[in-house]
């Protein structure tokens, strides 16, 4: 993906808070970002890519990035990691100790949440961090902000040795807004790495010595805090309510509340209590107007400061002037200011009963599906015809396997975890599930982020899983970015790329027990599938095509459908290819009195890239290339 | 209340059909008539041929990037089904613009759920202000179903508060330096969007 280049002479550009954060830390001087890729936070790490004064890398897992980062910060480097909500679940590891030892340059570490759900598995409120590993957090309110308090984030990381988390969520990251930005000013760092046992080497004995220094570095950051030009009283004509805020619900706030008096919290960890109290002696009340968990309001409320927050404001979902505008005005005992929307359909005609819970609007969902020609498609049309099986799944594209037309997912909860679980439902069977087989998927990057421990842990402790390793070459879910499947670094430059029939063998798979499958080969596939199933040891089926979305991916003419041999069967929709397409439907009786269903399809051309799946599914093969087609 | 006036334009459609384009050059036309510009942008999971929206939003000073719901000036509709799905978010006062070239998902293609049988005729009982015609037809006459979005720009360029010329332009401008032999077939596509509007 390109950076767009600035207007020519001009140092204002509209980007996005993910780029906002890539410029914030170049021009902070820093010099090495490192990240996994993970909506909202993608973009960040592909826009530091292109600034060649950092080095930066896409790491296997958001651990391994946080320890490449603070051994930069160690080195003497300024450093920064990207991750997503759920990423820093995994880096904590790492998080939770180095806050004991600090930072040499400056250590920031920057946790996109998905607020709304717009693609995780979980909402989480990240702000808890900065409590529980006690360093500051900062919250932007936008892309300028973002760039801005980047760079900030550094000095603060040095002037108080510690790591800094810059919070960011899904209206920061994929919000694009006017950014007034400036030049790199590199960071002088002279001395290098600093031999500190004593501080560097986290033993009981350290840790120990290294607690109270941590609380005293805590205390002295909440007084910074209190006067802290991040952290600002707003002035308002209308003392009713004060507001307490800070990220970009500041911005809801403030469109919906033009005349209150508000704090904007930028450095919302340490809490400035004292600046909290100001504005409640300005104000008849006090809101506290944060979306997600009631930290700040628990916090607000213990330290004596009277205020309301969850009693009138949810928990779920983004507090948009829509919502804040009610909740006020219901707090204040006036009539709800009206807008003037339209009136929403209300003479749906059934059988398409179902509301649309963004909208209220009575239409079908439109969910995400594979791509047309996705390799995964043949893999779960053959998971959706085996019987008799738990199949536990994981994070990935591979994850839609769970919808329609499939339905051939049972379980996914987090990176890796498709290994661990599904080990688990073998050991822990009960007798009524004796003879269910018990089948792992997994993605090239997710078994490279954590489920490589896994399958050692299932050869290791003598289980008996069958493991669909999907390798398409990408990270594909986040947009197709390098990896160590795809032979490729960030640049695109060639670097390691991962045998995984010898990987498996060296975590201890019996190498009879491992298959390379090309996964449009259906027969083939199914075969390897069904045998490997009735085996009472782990085994790995690799499939081994490209994402259709990265270059090494060829698209092949398209295919069609003979209407004149067409029965209407439906097996090709089983494969659940979105460019087969309905065109009527019948029913039939059979001679036996029954009634059948008959979909006849079309193959959308424009869409069709020739993988050639669905033809192995036509009994009547009437599916055959585009072009013989017309030639006939 | 401020005097900010703030013009709202969801853009809604489906991954893939150039949502995000149409959206951007919106925002980018604003910027450079000396607007505040906030754009919304969404990734991930949606783009799987998934349901698309940009908001975008536009005035002396953006603070909000999301438009409430009933605060929409103009709702671009990619597809006649997305456009139903969203037409609430329009004001009363707003316009629709919709291109009607329908596209069935798989679960519809499953038969586990109908597509709307007369999804123009549902938004017209609304009430609003709408203008429906096959964007998708006047793009495939044209060669490439992939100009639909500059269609849609062109159907839009009147209603908004700046001249339709300085929209054409930034589009223009895109081509004119990486693809300029695609200059004229983009001009031909706006304009046809821009009659057939009206």
């Amino acid at each position: 993906m390109s950076a767009v280049p600035p207007l020519a002479g001009s140092n204002r550009r509209f980007m996005s808070g993910n780029e906002a954060v890539a410029r914030g830390a170049w021009e902070a001087g820093c010099n090495l970002a490192a990240a996994y890729p993970g909506t909202p936070s993608t973009e960040i790490l592909e826009f530091a890519a292109h600034y060649p004064e950092m080095y930066t890398e896409w790491s296997v897992n958001e651990k391994v990035s946080l320890e490449v980062a603070i051994g930069a910060s160690l080195a003497g480097s300024r450093a920064f990691c990207a991750m997503k909500h759920v990423g820093l679940n995994v880096a904590s590891d790492a998080l939770m100790s180095q806050t004991l030892a600090g930072v040499g340059a400056g250590l920031v570490i920057a946790v996109a949440d998905d607020v709304g759900l717009s693609s995780s598995q979980n909402e989480q409120d990240s702000r808890f961090w900065g409590r529980f590993a006690h360093v500051p957090l900062l919250e932007p309110a936008d892309a300028q902000e973002a760039y801005e308090y980047t760079q900030q984030a550094f000095e603060l990381s040095e002037q108080f040795n510690t790591p800094v988390i810059l919070r960011l969520t899904t209206r920061i990251c994929h919000v694009k807004g006017v950014v007034n930005f400036g030049e790199r000013r590199e960071h002088e760092n002279a001395q290098g790495f600093i031999k500190d046992p004593g501080r560097l080497i986290m033993t009981p004995g350290v840790a120990r010595k290294r607690l109270p220094m941590m609380f005293e570095r805590e205390a002295e950051i909440q007084r910074y805090s209190e006067s802290s030009n991040l952290n600002i009283i707003m002035d308002g004509s209308d003392k009713r309510i004060g507001f307490v805020t800070s990220g970009p619900t500041y911005m809801h706030v403030k469109e919906a509340f033009p005349d209150a008096p508000l704090v904007k919290l930028g450095l919302s960890y340490p809490v400035p209590f004292d600046k909290i109290r100001a504005l409640a002696s300005q104000v008849d009340q006090l809101v506290v107007v944060e979306e997600v968990e009631p930290i700040l309001e628990t916090e607000l409320k213990a330290a004596g400061i009277a205020l309301l927050g969850k009693e009138i404001l949810s928990r779920i979902g983004e507090l948009s002037p829509n919502v804040l505008r009610p909740a006020i005005a219901g707090l204040l005992g006036e009539a709800v200011p009206e807008t003037a929307p339209v009136k929403a359909p209300i003479e749906i005609k059934p059988p398409a009963p179902r509301i649309d819970p963004a909208t209220g609007i009575n239409v079908f969902p439109r969910p995400p599906t594979m791509c047309v020609a996705c390799p995964h498609l043949g893999i779960y049309y053959c998971l959706s015809k085996i019987r008799n099986t738990t199949i536990s799944g994981d994070i990935g594209c591979y994850t839609l396997g769970a919808g329609h037309p499939w339905n051939a997912l049972d379980t996914t909860v987090c990176m890796g975890a498709s290994m661990g679980i599904a080990h688990g439902l073998d050991k822990g069977r009960v007798e009524a599930d004796q003879d269910k087989k018990i089948i792992a998927v997994i993605g090239d990057s997710t078994f490279m982020h954590m489920g490589m421990q896994g399958l050692l842990d299932i050869t290791y402790n003598n289980g008996n899983v069958t493991i669909l390793l999907l390798d398409n070459r990408a990270v594909g879910m986040t947009g197709g970015q390098d990896n160590p499947a795809s032979g490729r670094d960030i640049h695109g430059k060639e670097s390691t790329k991962v045998d995984f029939r010898k990987l498996c063998e060296a975590l201890g798979v019996k190498p009879e027990r491992i298959h390379e499958v090309n996964p449009y080969e259906l027969p083939t596939l199914f075969t390897a599938l069904r045998d490997e199933v009735k085996i009472a040891e782990p085994s790995v089926i690799i499939t081994n095509q490209p994402c259709v979305l990265i270059d090494y991916y060829g698209a092949q003419p398209a295919l069609t459908v003979d209407d004149d041999k067409c029965t209407g069967c439906g097996n090709c929709l089983d494969i659940g290819c979105p460019a087969i397409l309905v065109t009527r439907r019948e029913t039939v009786v059979k001679p036996n009195g029954s009634e059948k269903e008959l979909a006849f399809v079309k193959i959308e051309s424009g869409a069709c890239t020739g993988c050639n799946l669905c033809p192995k599914t036509c009994g009547p093969d009437a599916i055959l290339p585009l072009a013989d087609y017309i030639r006939q | 209340m401020s005097e900010n006036k703030i013009t709202n334009i969801l853009v809604a459609g489906i991954g893939g059909q150039g949502v995000m384009t149409a959206a951007e050059v919106l925002s980018q036309t604003a910027l450079s008539q000396g607007f505040d510009v906030k754009k919304t942008e969404v990734a991930g999971m949606a783009q799987r041929g998934g349901v698309v929206t940009s908001h975008v939003r536009f005035g002396a000073q953006v603070l909000s990037p999301a438009i409430p719901p009933g605060e929409a000036d103009i709702l671009v509709g990619f597809e006649p089904a997305e456009a139903l799905r969203w037409i609430s978010h329009l004001r009363s006062s707003g316009v629709a613009m919709i291109n009607t070239t329908r596209q069935e998902p798989p679960v519809v293609s499953l038969g586990l759920y109908d597509y709307p049988e007369d999804p123009i005729g549902e938004i017209a009982k609304t009430g609003v202000e709408y203008h429906a015609f096959d964007a998708g037809a006047i793009a495939r006459d044209l060669g490439n179903f992939k100009l639909v979005n500059t269609v849609m720009l062109g159907a839009i360029s009147e209603l908004l508060p700046f001249p339709a010329e300085a929209l054409k332009n930034e589009i223009l401008d895109r081509f004119r330096g990486r693809k300029p032999e695609l200059v004229e077939i983009n001009e031909k596509a706006f304009e046809l969007g821009r009659q057939a509007s009206l």
